[in-house]
């Protein structure tokens, strides 16, 4: 059947489905795969703007679905990389303009040209997050290390089982190991121990993201970046590579050592 | 108790006495007045089907074999027999009659089979075999048990027991119907409410209190939380 369609869901909004979405592509693309990016945020889009590709906008999802614009009219190929594409949203309607059959016919057809189609699902559990799914045959579900973020991976974990899609992968994005360490952060073991499904990816808190999202040029080309690492590191094992988890732990400095030492600790 | 001259199970209606097919009628007749006056009460008010095989019984022994029983207040409402001359003495007195041995062929369910002591024959329930999630929910008219996590943000609501194997943090529910004696069990007892019957309780408190095994209970007016560690 060719291409393999990846969801990036979450449930709740701003946790990063958008950002691992871009980085994902990006890193999968650097790895010499064939991939498009898929915006199903319908009405409240910006994958576009997050890689860069905001004002080369001709045609989008909807146009393809209601039949104003061909399939590949509305693929927009990326500044860097040949073979990375982007399907935006439309700004102008809503998520009832498309259905999860047409989410499976327009993925069906990308499957034959395209290694892997990401499809980035809006927040929330309702008609768009079913468009997303529909057509899935794996689903990374984004979360931050925080209780309201996790209840609602727990949620749509639950809904995608349902679905018979399994139960997903899991990113904790956004992880601050200061913070974990003084106990007042969910550490990567406190959310595997609710959620209890496989983590794919620890992505650091990193100022460098925000900047790059702005600056629409994904942090995973940034290879100063931790979070652009681990991001990378994530791609590498959706394509079946075995990558060992980074070590977030900053290394303490001499003086810490010492305040450390005194401390008894 | 093994017993060669008779023996006794419950049946879905009532009880089934098999009598041995060689043993003296005498002796086998004795030995189930006997067993009968063990547990006067417990029989009491049953209603009877008698398996008797391939021994022929005349009418009188028949007869006085129905007499025996509702002296004792049973009720002779079957007799199963493979011997013509049987089924014609139980015609004649008037008990509908079964032209087969139980042995013969198998139980048509396990109920039938089910040992008279048993506590319970299939009560409802509901069980579920995975982590249950938030914003998921059992309902069950009986017991409810899940094998798994009951996460933050579910809920398990039954009108008996519950029972999670696993970690309760979500919401249960137990006696739902009214039942004040129903019970919560959990490996981990950190449920976001608890309630039984009417009564509610929150979380406990202290950072460890739910990490062993537990069973919640109403006593005096409140849930009670137990360890049972």
């Amino acid at each position: 059947m060719g291409g393999k369609v990846v969801t990036i869901s979450s449930g709740k909004g701003g946790v990063g489905k958008t950002t691992a979405t871009a980085n994902l592509g990006i890193s999968l693309a650097g790895l010499g795969k064939r991939v498009v990016v898929i915006d199903a945020d319908i009405g409240l889009r910006n994958l576009d703007v997050i890689m860069g590709l905001e004002n080369r906008i001709v045609y989008d999802l909807v146009d393809i679905v209601e039949g104003r614009s061909k399939l590949r009219q509305a693929m927009i190929k990326h500044k860097k990389f040949n073979d990375l594409f982007l399907i935006p949203a439309a700004q102008t309607r809503d998520k009832m303009a498309v259905s999860p059959d047409d989410m499976v016919t327009l993925t069906d057809e990308l499957r034959a040209d395209f290694d892997y189609i990401l499809i980035d699902s809006p927040a929330g559990i309702e008609r768009g997050f079913r468009n997303a799914l529909e057509p899935a045959d794996e689903v990374l579900i984004v979360t931050n290390p925080e209780v309201s973020a996790v209840r609602d991976a727990d949620r749509i974990i639950g809904l995608i089982e349902a679905a018979d899609k399994g139960p997903g992968k899991l990113i904790i994005n956004r992880l601050k190991t200061e913070l974990v360490k003084k106990g007042e952060m969910l550490s990567s073991d406190d959310v595997f121990d609710i959620l209890g499904v496989t983590i794919i990816g620890i992505i650091p808190e990193d100022e460098l993201v925000l900047s790059a999202s702005n600056s629409g040029v994904p942090v995973t080309l940034n290879l100063q970046s931790k979070a652009g690492m681990a991001f990378n590191n994530v791609a590498r094992r959706v394509i079946g590579e075995d990558v060992p988890f980074m070590n977030l732990d900053k290394s303490p400095g001499i003086f810490q050592r010492l305040v450390q030492l005194l401390d008894g600790r | 108790m093994q017993d060669e001259l008779i023996a006794i199970k419950g049946l879905n209606n009532g009880l089934l006495i098999s009598l041995s097919p060689t043993e003296s009628w005498q002796s086998v007749t004795d030995r189930l007045a006997a067993r009968i006056d063990e547990r006067a009460e417990f029989y009491s008010g049953a209603d009877i089907t008698v398996e008797l095989g391939e021994r022929p019984v005349p009418k009188y022994e028949l007869s006085s074999l129905k007499a025996l029983l509702e002296r004792r207040g049973l009720t002779l409402s079957l007799v199963r027999s493979k011997s013509d001359t049987t089924r014609e003495s139980a015609q004649s007195l008037k008990v509908p009659t079964e032209n087969r041995a139980a042995a013969a062929r198998p139980p048509a369910s396990t109920l039938e089979t089910a040992p008279l002591n048993s506590e319970e024959t299939g009560a409802e329930g509901v069980l579920f075999r995975r982590t249950l999630r938030s914003g998921r929910t059992i309902h069950s008219d009986g017991h409810a048990v899940v094998i798994g996590d009951v996460n933050p943000g579910a809920k398990v609501v039954a009108a008996g027991d519950i029972v999670v194997w696993g970690k309760l943090r979500g919401f249960a529910h137990a006696g739902a119907s009214g039942d004040e004696s129903a019970i919560i069990c959990a490996l981990e007892m950190s449920p976001s409410q608890l309630r039984i019957a009417g009564y509610f309780a929150a979380a406990p408190t202290g950072k460890d209190s739910g990490l062993k095994p537990a069973v919640a209970r109403v006593r005096d007016d409140e849930i009670i939380v137990e360890r049972r560690d």
